[in-house]
Parts: structure tokens; sequence; C-alpha cells
């Protein structure tokens, strides 16, 4: 029995016992005068376990007494993060190379959080989700406070790690509260328990347990820690933040509602609506006075979070299906656009105001165009491929019976253009000012490329996530 | 007769009560002649006398410490905390009374015999350093203040090293209980089936530490009397002292009491055919005492960071490193079972 | 009045002013030592459960390791506890708020709290004969050695974190290599020079 079940958690197991061997050989082998290669090596590594799971993953399998599940929709999400991670891990090398930040403890915690990341997106008992969470963000907090001469890093890492902790103790009550109630921390056996008729008391952990993943997500209003932490900490753990931990959340997220109280869709529904439509309207809101390019893909982040949960809230396979494909357009559109972020720098010194980027499109037209891509598909301009993403949310809402939400969300997708076409018109129309440098990494370089060329492609097929992510959602889902 | 002790509330706690006054009063009147001896054995190694004049050989002279220590005035700092500042030597002397409540003499003589009873020794031995830390606290003075935090950093390093020591013994034994751990080391080869043996070096690392946990030389660097004064210690006088001290004493038979329950085979006689009984367990004990007696008398005082690093860098890998060999050992019955002793013991 | 009642509720009510005493004192030193009154009282309810290995091990990782830390901070501390205290009053009238609404709901939640159906074998231990380290130690290395191991990875986690963000290399201090210390000769760390009277070397 041992053997099958560490045959299904094998990719997570490869991976941690990759972190601690990386972490033995680098301390003794030369430390710090390694980092460079180390955030390349297992930005492959991470890549290559992807590439493994993708391509072998077959089936349902569960392992442990069923509190860890091997699921296509595990699969789908693990794939995501994993590629995310990577993404991000080999355009942050030179980054912070250059400015002597990188440490080699940065790949081997992120590699520790993707095996988080993974056992939570895998999760099959509340227990098991909430070692994943943990060790997921316990790593995250130490690398927002990694530049540790800066008050603002260090002020991003301990605001976080606050509302964090206070984030797990709510989900912690509110597992606890539903194992009161059903007896066991399984969620096969919580969906036993909570089929029909339900008590106060499941109810109260049941909007515990949402609210601390909520703010997992950072959905309104659970968003107060994003735009400080987003500030704050190193450029490259900011597009990490924006993307990997996103997925493995908002996966979480479906894996709770879905497998644990697929059987009382009517009590959480309305929960996530709400959470859904404050999310995208504060984000399309509050992003419009930012002067900040993270600020703003701050709250960015937590509209898209908005329409994600808009997925969620219709309850449904397509529901599912459509966060699915939600997510992952939206972790390409981040990577490209931190890509862009990444390579801002005047004077060597890195630059985030957006009024830097005036007339950016003259000096560099193939990139500026990469940008105006890029944010059109994340305002959701059409024929872009955010406009698909966020069709697919709208639809499995109508077809929910939500038709105001999809009402709301077409309204806020509208308000949110607005700071989007904003960075495009100070690109191509602003005023005269001094130049950006002009060099690029290639890594980054080819990200930017890469993922707007994706927006556009994409719309033939949407590289044929479609099938995949209705899959995984039907095995979540039934 | 027999029924009213064992059936009724007021029985039971009558016998309870009975049992730890026959286990205190040896103890403490033993102490006394430790003390004695510590003394005498420190003068020895230096030629010097020692104490000589109360009583035939100077044998009372503990008890004239005694009575001068209760007369004497007590003492308290100005802008001292009351309250903490005589609730620490409190801890110290009854955390280390409460400890012996476990440790058998001889088989079945124990008053409590709790299946976890090391863990509760390690959790009592693990609090004594409130004592010291209140203590010096609670003095509002910085020499009490320094020597405390000291003492706790040691104490707590070297509190790690014998728990995992401890862990290696339970490992051979299955079980926690001391009578268990005791059984497990009985055998037909007398002292060669003790546990010293096949847990050789470790029975020095947990002296060792034993040492540094009850802070007596070479580790005694919480007094350091050329730096510190007198460590935590300072601003005490008369009976908060006298507890202090008695309090340090009884940790430092209780380890004697370990060493000999762990490693040396407790109440077992160490040649084959002679009866086991208490007699060895205390002849033990008295022998481990003349240890730290001697250590005291003859080894130099480590300087504080070579003891962190002795600490931290060489016993902490080391019994870590022994608890993964004794595991496998153990687990695959090297030797005939020479680690593997679940079928006797537990 | 049973033996093991009378007991519990010594414990119990010790746990709670104990709890109470650790928000309300004044002195935190104070506040961290009824932190630990209340561990320890919390560890007597556990040993009256039955679970003296739990008990334990609450004595000995929270109360011998993890306070005594605590204890440590905040001695060093310096911090105005007066106007942190001050500052505090500020919100005190919407902290009281809050709290007292989240307890009013608990209320109503365990008021009506009902179990699911099946919750008695759902709930059941899956624990045979064996004592209970015993089965505590089947089932953490048995059906949750997932758990186990996780939390190893989370405590490892920890541990780099703490590292990577104090560990700071000073360029300044002389730090001691006792192997080095052990290989110097005298041959090689001294010369021997016969010094003629009235003159220098």
């Amino acid at each position: 029995m041992i053997s099958a079940d560490i045959q299904t958690v094998l990719p997570e197991i490869v991976l941690a016992l990759f972190a601690m061997a990386a972490l033995l050989g680098v301390v003794y082998g030369g430390k710090d005068r390694l980092a460079g290669r180390l955030t390349s090596l297992t930005g492959l590594v991470l890549a290559l376990i992807a590439l493994w799971i993708a391509y072998t993953g077959e089936g349902t399998r569960t392992a442990f007494g069923g509190s860890f599940n091997d699921d296509g929709f595990a699969r789908f999400a693990k794939v995501t993060v994993l590629l995310s991670a990577a993404a991000v891990l080999l355009m942050s090398r030179d980054y912070m190379q250059r400015r002597g930040l990188l440490r080699f403890e940065y790949p081997v915690l992120v590699a520790l959080s993707v095996v988080g990341m993974m056992v939570m997106v895998s999760a099959g008992d509340l227990m098991v989700l909430y070692m994943g969470l943990e060790l997921q963000s316990l790593a995250l907090y130490v690398i927002a406070a990694l530049r540790r001469d800066s008050a603002k890093s260090t002020e991003a890492g301990l605001k976080y790690f606050v509302l964090g902790a206070l984030s797990s103790g709510l989900l912690l009550y509110g597992a606890s509260l539903t194992y009161g109630f059903a007896g066991t921390t399984l969620f096969s056996g919580i969906i036993e328990a909570a089929s029909d008729d339900i008590s106060l008391g499941l109810l109260f952990g049941l909007v515990f347990l949402i609210s601390g993943v909520a703010f997992k997500v950072s959905a309104a209003p659970f968003h107060m820690w994003t735009p400080d932490v987003y500030e704050g900490s190193p450029t490259p753990v900011t597009a990490f933040f924006a993307t990997a931990p996103k997925v493995a959340a908002m996966a979480l997220f479906a894996r709770i509602i879905h497998d644990a109280f697929g059987g009382i869709v009517g009590e959480w529904q309305q929960i996530i609506a709400f959470l859904s439509v404050l999310s995208m309207f504060l984000g399309a809101v509050a992003a419009i006075g930012q002067t900040n390019i993270k600020r703003l893909m701050a709250y960015s982040s937590i509209a898209h979070m908005g329409f994600a949960l808009m997925g969620l809230a219709a309850g449904s396979v397509l529901g599912v299906q459509a966060m699915l494909i939600y997510m992952a357009i939206y972790v390409t559109m981040n990577i490209g656009t931190f890509a862009f972020i990444l390579s801002m720098e005047k004077d060597g010194r890195p630059v985030v105001e957006i009024s830097a980027l005036n007339m950016y499109s003259k000096r560099e037209p193939l990139r500026a165009l990469a940008m105006l891509v890029l944010l059109f598909s994340l305002a959701g301009v059409p024929p872009m491929v955010g406009f698909f993403g966020k069709f697919y949310v709208l639809r499995a809402a109508y077809d929910a019976g939500l038709a105001w939400l999809a009402v709301a969300g077409v309204i806020a997708s509208v308000i949110g253009a607005y700071y989007y076409l904003r960075i495009v018109f100070v690109m191509y129309f602003g005023k005269e000012s001094e130049a950006l440098d002009g060099a690029m990494p290639v890594f980054q370089w080819l990200m930017l490329m890469g993922s707007a060329a994706a927006m556009v492609v994409g719309v033939v097929n949407l590289f044929g996530i479609e099938p995949l992510a209705a899959a995984a959602a039907a095995t979540l889902v039934n | 007769m027999v029924e009213f002790f064992t059936n009724t509330n007021l029985g039971i706690v009558l016998l309870i009560l009975g049992q730890c006054l026959l286990v205190l009063l040896p103890l403490l009147v033993a102490l006394a002649f430790l003390m004695y001896a510590d003394r005498k054995i420190w003068a020895a190694v230096q030629m010097r006398r020692g104490p000589n004049v109360v009583g035939v050989f100077g044998l009372l002279q503990s008890f004239a410490d005694f009575i001068k220590y209760i007369v004497k005035e007590i003492v308290v700092p100005a802008g001292a905390d009351r309250f903490v500042f005589f609730l620490a030597p409190m801890i110290s002397f009854v955390l280390a009374v409460i400890a012996w409540a476990v440790i058998p003499f001889n088989d079945g003589w124990v008053i409590s015999d709790i299946n976890v009873a090391i863990l509760y020794v390690f959790a009592i031995s693990s609090l004594e350093v409130y004592g010291v830390i209140m203590g010096g606290w609670a003095s509002n003075s910085k020499y009490p203040f320094l020597g405390s935090l000291r003492s706790a950093a040691q104490m707590i390093s070297y509190e790690v090293s014998i728990g995992l020591i401890i862990i290696g013994v339970i490992i051979s034994t299955g079980s926690m209980n001391f009578g268990d751990i005791v059984r497990a080391q009985d055998g037909n080869y007398g002292l060669f089936n003790w546990y010293w043996l096949p847990h050789f070096p470790m029975m020095f690392l947990f002296f060792i530490s034993a040492l540094a946990e009850t802070n007596r030389p070479p580790f005694d660097l919480p007094e350091a009397e050329s730096e510190l004064v007198a460590g935590y210690q300072v601003e005490y006088s008369s009976t908060p002292f006298l507890l202090f001290m008695i309090g340090e004493l009884t940790a430092v038979v209780l380890m004697c009491a370990l060493v000999s329950l762990l490693f040396l085979g407790g109440w077992l006689s160490p040649i084959p055919g002679l009866p086991d009984g208490i007699l060895w367990m205390v002849g033990k004990m008295a022998f481990c005492f003349f240890i730290f007696a001697m250590i005291k008398a003859i080894t130099p005082r480590y300087r504080y960071d070579q003891l962190m690093r002795l600490g931290w860098k060489v016993f902490l890998p080391m019994s870590l490193g022994w608890v993964v060999i004794v595991a496998f050992l153990a687990k695959f019955e090297v030797l005939g079972g020479f680690w593997a002793r679940w079928a006797i013991g537990g | 009045m049973t033996v093991a009642a009378f007991v519990f509720y010594v414990f119990a009510v010790t746990v709670l002013l104990g709890g109470l005493m650790t928000v309300v004192s004044r002195n935190p030193v104070h506040s961290v030592l009824w932190l630990i009154l209340t561990f320890i009282a919390s560890a007597g309810l556990f040993v009256l459960l039955g679970a003296e290995f739990v008990a334990m091990l609450l004595m000995i990782v929270y109360v011998g390791a993890v306070a005594v830390l605590f204890l440590f901070v905040v001695m060093m501390l310096d911090i105005d506890f007066a106007q942190l205290r001050a500052e505090m009053s500020k919100y005190l009238p919407l902290a009281l708020l809050i709290g007292v609404i989240i307890l009013m709901e608990l209320a109503m939640a365990f008021g009506v709290w009902d179990f699911s159906d099946g919750f008695a074998t759902r709930i059941a231990a899956p624990t045979g004969e064996a004592q209970n380290t015993a089965a505590l130690g089947l089932l953490i290395y048995d059906q949750y050695i997932m758990l186990f191991q996780l939390a190893g990875l989370i405590l490892l986690v920890a541990m780099i974190g703490a590292i990577v963000l104090t560990l700071r290399h000073r360029k300044d201090v002389k730090r001691q290599n006792p192997v080095a210390q052990m290989h110097r000769d005298p041959a090689k760390a001294m010369e021997l020079k016969d010094v003629k009277p009235g003159q220098g070397l």
C-alpha cells in the first residue's frame, strides 16, 4: 500500500528532495557564487517535472487513505503552477544578480513553496490542505522580505506574514468547526456529512474556510495586503506572487467547495458571488489612481481573481473549466507583463513609475507593441486571448443562472479597461521624457514576446487547453 | 487495614503522601552528606582538609550551614519584582524534587509508575531553566541577568542532545518506562548487558550534557565567579539561596540516578549470580556523584563560546547521528538484537 | 464530585485564569509567565484525557523551549509598553465590539450545534490494543506519514527563512577556528631569538 502511495506523490517527493539536495550542495559547494546557476537549474527542474506530470499522469488515484488526490484537475493546476514558477525563476536570475539580491536560498525557497502548492491542489483532507498552504505561505513570507536592507521589502514581508497568520487562523478555525460537525477531516467524509441539511455550525465553518482561502487568492475584502506586498517585494518575487500561488490557491478553493462542500452549492454560491463582485469592482476602481506599475498590477490581480471566482460561483463543471482556463491565461499574461516590468530601468536602477514609459513606443516599437497586446489582453479587449478567458467565466455564470453577476462582470471589465489603456496611451501618445535603458536580458525578452504572441495566436484554439480544462473540471465536479 | 489504603480516597492520598515522604526524607538527608562529600573530595584533590570542625570529621557541617542559612536575614534588592523573586527559588526547588516521583529505586519501588516516565523527567528538567531565568530577571540587577541569560541558553542547548540520547535508549527498549528500561538491561552477562556498552559513546555524551544541564563545573558559566560574581544567585541570601542550592544539588543527584537507570542497569547487579536490589542503585548513584565531584575538582572552566560550540556543533550532530544509527541497528537486529530489546523490556 | 472532575475544574480554571492574566498583565514578562502557567495547566488537562504523551510533549516543547525563547525576547525588548497600551486603548471600543459580535455568533452556532448523521462512525479512532504512545506512533508514521513529512518541510522552510533574514557575515569579527588552533605547532608559531645585552633586534 505504501509503495503505491509514494508513487502517487512521487513528483512532490522528487521536487522536495531536489530542493534539499540543492540546499546542501550549494551550502557546501560555494554558497552565493552558485546562486545564479542554481536558479536556472531549479527553473529547469520545475519545467521538467511539469512535463513529466503532463505526459505520464493519467486516471484518478488517491493516496494515504484518500487524503491526497492525483486527478486531472490536480494535474492541470500543477502543470500551470510549475511552468509559471519555472518561467519566473528563469527570468528573475538576471535581475536579481545585477542588484546583488540573488541568494542561493531564493530558488530553494521557491521550489519548496511549489511543493506546498502541489500538495494544496491535491489535498483531499483538511489537514493536508493546511500543511500545503503553510508550506507555501511560509516560503513566500520569507522571499517577500528577501531584500532585507530595504524598509519596504521588510514591511512587505512582515505585513504579509502577520495578515497571512491571521488568515491561517481563520482557516484553521473553519476547519475545526467543520471537523466538529462532520467528525472527519477527509473531504470524502465531509461531503457525505454535508449533503443536504446542514447546521449553522457547519455554515460558520464554511464561511471561515472560505475567508481564509479568499485571503490567499487576495479576493476583496481580504485583499488589503496585496498592493503593499506587491510594491515592497523585489520585482521577480512580485511576479512570482502574481502567478503560481494564485493558481494554487484558486485550485484549492475549487477543491474545497466542490470536493468537500459539493453537496451544498446553494450555501456557498452567494458568498463566492459576493467576493467576486467586490473584487472585480475594487480592482477596477482602485487601480485608476495608481502611478506605480507594481501597485497597479496588484489591483489588476485582485480584479482578475474576481473574474476567476465568478467561474467558481457558477458551481458547475463549466464554471470550474472556465476558472481553469482563466487562470492559465491570467498567468501567461502576467508573466509577459512582469517580464516587461523587470526590464524597466533607468541608469541601472529599477523604475516602477508609469510616467517613465512616456513615448516608449518611439524608442522600442516592438516591445511597446508586445506590451500593448498584453495590456489589451489583460483588459479583455477582443480579439486577444484575455477576452476569451472573460467570455468563458461570463458564460458559465450566465448558464448557472447568475445573469446579474455576468452583467456586473462586464461593467467592471469596462471600468478596468481604462487603466490598462492609460498605460497604452502613455506609451504611444505621452509627453516626451527621459528614456529608459534599452537593454533587455534575453529570457525576459523571450517571455515578453512569447506571451504577447500567445495572446494573439492563442485565439485559434487556445493551444488546446480547452478540452484539457474540461476534462480536469469533470474529474472535480460530479 | 490494607483495604483502607487501597480503596478509600483518603487512604490512597495518605499512602501516596507516605511514599513521597519515604523518598523525600532520605533524599534530603543524603543531600546533606553529598554536599559534605563534594567538599571533602574537592579538598582532597587539592590536598586540603576540607570541612572538619562541626561534628566528627566535620560530618555535620552541612547541618550547620543549613541552620545558618535559615536564620539569616532575607535581603530583597530595591526594584526587584518581589513575587517573581521569591517564586524563582521555590520553582527551582520544587521542580528538582517532583522529578523523583517516577524514579524507581528497585523493581517496583516507585511512587508513580507511569508509562512516559522518562519524558516526564525530561520535561521537568527542561522546566528547571525557569528558576534560573526568573531569578536573574527578578533581581533587577545586571550580573544576575547576564548570568541567567547565559545559563538559560546553556541549559536549552544541552537539553537538545540529552533528549536525542534518551531517544536512542527508548528505541532500544521500546518503552519509556524506567522499569522497562532497566529490565531490558537484564541478562546473563551482568554489567555487559547494560546499555553503557551498546550505547557506548552516548553514555559519555549524556554525562557531559548532564554536567552542562546542571551548571556543574566545567560548565558552571552561569555563576562564573570571576566574571559574573555568582550569576543569577548574586542577590539571593538566606533561605531563598538555600532553596536554589538544594534545587541545584538535587538536580545533580537526579542526573546521577538517570545515568544509573539508563546506562548502568539501575538496581541490577553487575555480577551474574549476586542478588539485584536497591543497594546497587544507591551505589551506582554514589559512584556517579563521585565522578561529578572529581570533575569539579580537576577540570578548568570552559569559555562560553566553546561551550556553545561543543553543544551545537559537536554533541547535537553526534547524538542525532546516533539516533539514526541505533534505529538501523535495532530494526535489523544487528548482533542478535544487541540494540533491540523489546522482547525483554517493553 | 469525583476526584477526576475536581482536578479537571482546577486545571480548567487555571487555564482560563492564566489566559486572562496573559492578556491583562501590565508587565510583559508576567504575561509570559502566566502563559506558561496556562501551558502547564493544559498539559494537566491532557493527562486527564489519557493523552500523557501529548501532555509531556507540550511541557517539553512549549514550556521548556518555545516559552523560554519567548521570555528571552520579551526580557530583552526595549519597547515602551505604556505607549503601546495608550495606542491600543484608542481602538479598544472597536475591538470590543468585534469581540462581542464574534462571541455572540459563536454562542449562536454552538447553541444550535448538531452533529451530522453518521458522525459517530466517522469519528471512531482507529486504534487497536496498543497503548497510547505506541498508537500515536502507528498513526503518525503510517497513516499520516505524509503530514508528518510535510510538517518537517515546513520547519525546514522556517529554519532557512530565519537564516536568510538574519544571518549577516561580519567581516570585522575575529572567529576562532579550533582545528587550526590545535594544529599549530610551536616551531611555526614562535621563534627564539638570542638578544644581546645593550642591543635591540
